[in-house]
């Protein structure tokens, strides 16, 4: 960052380098359960996170790799089907009913592997191509997922696919699962953060920016970005198992186009400079298709245009900040700083 | 700074959520509709229908005034799971009306059993499953479902055309079985024989390859596809010679089809289909209803005639405020009361009378109906013969249609069937 902090030094605690902001942030979310009502934790905020972390996962590799990426709500539900598949669901012919302690890692693995797949395919492409080369496996998953029943179970999907009731709790109560996204998003965010700072993740960031001269000094180029794919499915994998528990059900259309733009609608509107941005982001969405009718109706307009509000919402985002809501934030605080004498820090 | 500003206030307007409550002396309905995608125009005709019928109501049930919330949805379960959860969660509605399609429908019956103390009434969506597979108890459907909607055709073309021999041409997914099923059920029964089944995956544009293994020796060929789909095939099919006679399924010659452009059409006059209506049904309180429809809204605001959607979705109001009247407006209890109105009290609709049963699933009429030259170079469909009393299982016993199966690519057997009936 540019901004002229002074070095802190290596004897504080990096606890005590939080920003305050963070603490508070920290407390509201902790906190939330005791003032708002249930919809809002279980849809509103549960759905936020979840978006939020499988937006993230491709805002890890768009911002720090470079790689606009569509297939990560793919891999999202490819997570979710495993879950279905390999525990149990409503559909007890396909479903195995293994135990969650084994079909959670297998879906995470499952998912994995197929991200890092098509990654493999994917870094060899650069820019506009990559998005069309994850878009149409996006797109070959969906119709594949439609058409083929003895797996995943065509048209109709998985229903009934639930959390599993662990140390007595019922995870799909609203404020067990709010916690629960909390929690794996919390989780998801400081990983990215921590990677993002680690050798990889400064490698990745210096392969975005200039691949030559990163293989030129003895870096594998591609390696570092088939990791990367594989460290961001991950992370799609775990928002997707979330997302099957909330609805409860997964079916093609779970991962279908539109889906898949959503996520990179997210993504952008946030800000893929830094992680929080598509959590920024996913809560813009969420409220936005929530309410959007409502707020159509309350001004006495006929509700089925609500599409029209949120396209709207998102085309003023990113007209008046080409880089998300994070871009809006970041030049106020330019300008804030602009505002002081840079010699004295006096205010003008 | 100006800009950031107003894009700030924009954004913060665009947020604020609404929250309301219902009151004492009021009900309120929930709709959820599908007012994106492919039926976007179909469900904001739901909507304009239940405003019928809360309109013709006086905007009364049972002694309240009825409030209504639309919850929007796109046809995918997870979405529709969303805003019901919203409308009962949020908006604090009563009663839901809807969802539109079938594999919502079957989201929803499963969501139904997490919300014991409202109640859903079906829009139109027509999954068997809904309400056949571990329905739920709070979850009635008043319209037909996709198999019933079959029913009648069979027999139909079998003693009024004299076509036993057919193969058939359908789409690869749920509805796509389950109106061939209700087809296929009646066709064997009355001692048809289905020579060969294709199925072709819904959005296909190249039907060639299924038109040039068509067998020749069949009386007719069933076709239940639709949309552009359809189009398509008829498109393919006139191409290749077009010999045969079609019979159709349930969304094989809508109004898309028919007001399509190009001869390929064509083909399709003579072709019988079903459905749960006839445009020209000339049944009394089917066209008062029409009236009444045409009456309420302006020429620009609606379809000619009520969709398949709207009437569905005019019939789960009627429903709901029907079974409000008979218990004046008496929700408390989890709506044990009003549930059991519904469950029990005979639904005068502008399709005529309909029964649940034990399953909360209704017994109607399903009406034939016939593609004709309008006269004036367009196709219309006629109204030609109706089968009433139409149960969920299609005239066989439980057991039976149990040991039948659920639909997919190879059930009914047809063989058996002819045999058994």
């Amino acid at each position: 960052m540019a901004l002229a902090e002074p070095k802190t030094t290596s004897q504080t605690l990096w606890i005590e380098r939080v920003p305050p902001i963070w603490w508070a942030l920290m407390l509201f979310l902790l906190t939330m359960p005791a003032w708002a009502n249930d919809f809002f934790l279980f849809q509103v905020m549960g759905w936020t996170f979840i978006l939020g972390m499988i937006a993230l996962s491709l805002m890890f590799l768009a911002g720090y790799g470079g790689m606009v990426s569509l297939i990560q709500m793919s891999v999202a539900a490819m997570a979710g089907y495993m879950v279905a598949i390999f525990g149990a669901s409503g559909m007890g012919d396909i479903s195995m009913g293994l135990p969650w302690w084994l079909n959670i890692p297998i879906a995470i693995i499952i998912a994995a592997i197929f991200g890092t797949l098509v990654g493999a395919l994917a870094v060899r492409t650069e820019g506009i191509y990559t998005i069309m080369i994850t878009l149409a496996i996006a797109a070959a998953f969906f119709y594949f997922t439609r058409q083929n029943y003895t797996i995943f179970n065509g048209y109709s999907g998985f229903n009934l696919v639930v959390p599993p009731s662990l140390f007595g709790v019922d995870w799909r109560q609203p404020m067990p699962f709010y916690y629960l996204t909390l929690g794996c998003a919390a989780i998801c965010y400081a990983a990215v953060i921590y990677v993002s700072r680690a050798p990889f993740g400064l490698t990745l960031q210096g392969v975005r920016d200039n691949p030559r001269r990163m293989a030129a000094l003895g870096f594998n180029v591609t390696a570092h970005r088939i990791a990367a794919y594989t460290f961001a499915s991950v992370i799609a994998a775990i928002g997707g198992i979330l997302l099957v528990w909330q609805n409860a059900q997964i079916a093609p259309g779970t991962a279908g186009i539109p889906a898949v733009i959503d996520i990179l609608v997210i993504a952008v509107v946030g800000g893929i400079t830094r992680p929080i941005g598509p959590f920024i982001g996913a809560l813009i969405y969420v409220l936005l298709r929530t309410f959007s009718p409502d707020v159509l109706l309350a001004f006495g307009l006929s509700g089925e245009r609500f599409k029209l509000l949120i396209g709207l919402g998102f085309l003023a985002i990113v007209f008046f900040s080409p880089d998300g809501v994070l871009g809006l934030w970041e030049r106020w605080r330019t300008r804030r700083s602009r505002e002081r004498d840079p010699l004295t820090g006096e205010q003008k | 700074m100006k800009k950031a500003l107003i894009a700030s206030v924009s954004t913060a307007a665009l947020l604020l959520p609404s929250i309301t409550m219902a009151q004492d002396d009021t009900v309120k309905f929930g709709i959820l509709v599908a007012l994106e995608g492919a039926f976007a125009e179909g469900g904001a005709d739901g909507v304009r229908n239940v405003e019928l019928a809360i309109q013709q109501a006086g905007g009364m049930a049972g002694g309240k005034k009825i409030e209504f919330v639309v919850a929007p949805t796109d046809t995918t379960p997870d979405t529709t799971v969303r805003q019901a959860r919203k409308l009962i969660e949020q908006d604090g509605v009563d009663i839901i009306l809807g969802p539109l399609s079938g594999s919502e429908g079957i989201a929803m019956r499963d969501y139904a059993k997490t919300i014991p103390d409202n109640t859903v009434i079906n829009g139109i969506s027509g999954a068997l499953e809904t309400t056949w597979v571990d329905p739920a108890e709070n979850f009635f459907r008043f319209n037909l479902d996709g198999a019933q909607w079959g029913a009648g055709l069979g027999s139909y073309v079998v003693n009024e055309k004299g076509w036993t021999k057919v193969a058939t041409v359908a789409a690869d997914y749920s509805f796509g079985y389950t109106n061939f099923l209700g087809f296929a059920v009646d066709f064997c029964r009355s001692g048809g024989e289905i020579v060969e089944r294709f199925w072709v995956p819904l959005g296909s544009s190249d039907f060639g390859g299924v038109i040039a293994s068509l067998p020749d020796d069949v009386d007719a060929i069933y076709l239940g596809v639709g949309g552009t789909d359809a189009i398509n095939f008829l498109n393919q099919y006139s191409q290749a010679g077009a010999e045969t006679n079609l019979i159709g399924g349930t969304i094989m010659a809508d109004q898309t089809v028919l007001t399509s452009r190009g001869r390929a059409k064509d083909a399709l006059i003579g072709t019988p289909t079903s459905g749960p209506l006839a445009d020209d049904n000339p049944d009394e309180a089917w066209q008062s209803y029409v009236t009444a429809y045409q009456d309420a809204f302006p020429e620009d605001e609606r379809f000619p005639s009520p969709s398949l959607f709207g009437v569905g979705y005019y019939v789960a109001a009627l429903a709901a405020i029907q079974g409000l009247n008979e218990v004046d407006g008496d929700l408390s209890d989890g709506q044990v009361a009003f549930r059991e109105a519904l469950s029990t009290m005979p639904l005068d609709t502008p399709l005529g009378t309909v029964t649940l049963n034990e399953n909360r699933q209704a017994t109607g009429s399903v009406f034939i109906n016939e593609v004709v030259d309008d006269g004036e170079g367009g196709l219309k469909n006629e109204f030609k013969a109706r089968a009433d009393n139409v149960n969920q299982t299609l005239g066989m016993s439980v057991e039976d249609f149990t040991a039948m199966g659920l639909p997919s690519r190879d059930n009914p057997d047809c063989a058996a069937l002819r045999d058994g009936g």
